[in-house]
């Protein structure tokens, strides 16, 4: 885990174009955020299905934060981008959730398997995994200044 | 919150199909298990559950149906799917759901398949 104070600077995508958005830590906002998802991922014409993939995984890593951050300020800072890969790229839809929370070390999560959820108690612990097996590419970076997941899918 | 799980049942004798209508989290999950359990309750060999209505379900929605798919197990019960869109039914699959539970495309391939002992 990363040591600093504050959350290293935000990535920059040339040519994206973003929207921002935050929500507090509170009962179903995760899914007042999806909207977001489903108004650019319509505007750049992403099919109905990879929209709704992306709207589960930030309702994934949303739910993580609220559940495990413990943040400072009880807000979620979100950042939804759109922007191209290069000339001849695909088009792309990227969400960006950043928490002021304690941080944690997802190198050292051990992945849930489908025998662990059934036949014993452990039935929780999903999110990371459903998160990486929806979206295209997942960054994330945390430490004591809080965490932040980049999700891409593209078109 | 307006996406908040709506639970409707039918009861075709033994058989009770269970619609859902909007975001399943743990209150849906939770009003989904209720039914379920109350059918159970009152003689319900096999339970349909109609998803086609709900666009997410999130792993704590899939945990609790993977807790009444364990309870309808123990009483020798069955449980199956129907009407998933491909993003519930990946999910499904991530957490292995769909090992342990039978998904049709439809409910009628659905109930046929309960009715002949699925």
């Amino acid at each position: 885990m990363v040591q600093r104070k504050t959350a290293p600077p935000k990535p920059q995508a040339s040519g994206s174009r973003d929207i921002s958005l935050t929500i507090p830590v509170a009962p179903e906002m995760e899914i007042v955020a999806t909207a977001q998802v489903a108004a650019l991922g319509e505007h750049i014409g992403m099919s109905r299905d990879k929209i709704d993939e992306i709207k589960l995984a930030l309702v994934e890593a949303c739910i993580n934060a609220f559940e495990h951050a413990h943040t400072r300020d009880e807000r979620l800072h979100l950042t939804f981008r759109v922007g191209r890969e290069s000339e001849e790229g695909g088009d792309w839809l990227e969400v960006e959730v950043l928490d002021q929370g304690k941080g944690f070390d997802h190198l050292r999560i051990e992945p849930p398997t489908p025998e662990q959820t059934f036949l014993g108690k452990r039935k929780r612990g999903w999110g990371l995994q459903i998160i990486k097996s929806l979206m295209d590419g997942v960054q994330i970076s945390s430490g004591d200044w809080g965490t932040r997941i980049v999700m891409r899918k593209y078109k | 919150m307006s996406d908040a799980c709506k639970v409707s049942v039918e009861r075709r004798d033994d058989v009770a199909i269970l619609w859902t209508d909007g975001y399943i989290n743990n209150q849906g999950g939770e009003e989904i298990a209720r039914e379920a359990y109350k059918q159970l309750d009152s003689g319900a060999r096999a339970l349909v559950l109609n998803l086609e209505r709900t666009r997410i379900v999130n792993s704590i929605g899939i945990s609790i149906l993977i807790e009444v798919l364990e309870k309808v197990m123990d009483r020798k019960g069955s449980l199956v799917f129907c009407g998933l869109t491909p993003t519930i039914d990946k999910t499904f699959r991530i957490m292995g759901l769909a090992q342990y539970a039978r998904i049709f495309p439809s409910q009628d391939e659905a109930l046929q398949a309960v009715r002949a002992g699925a």
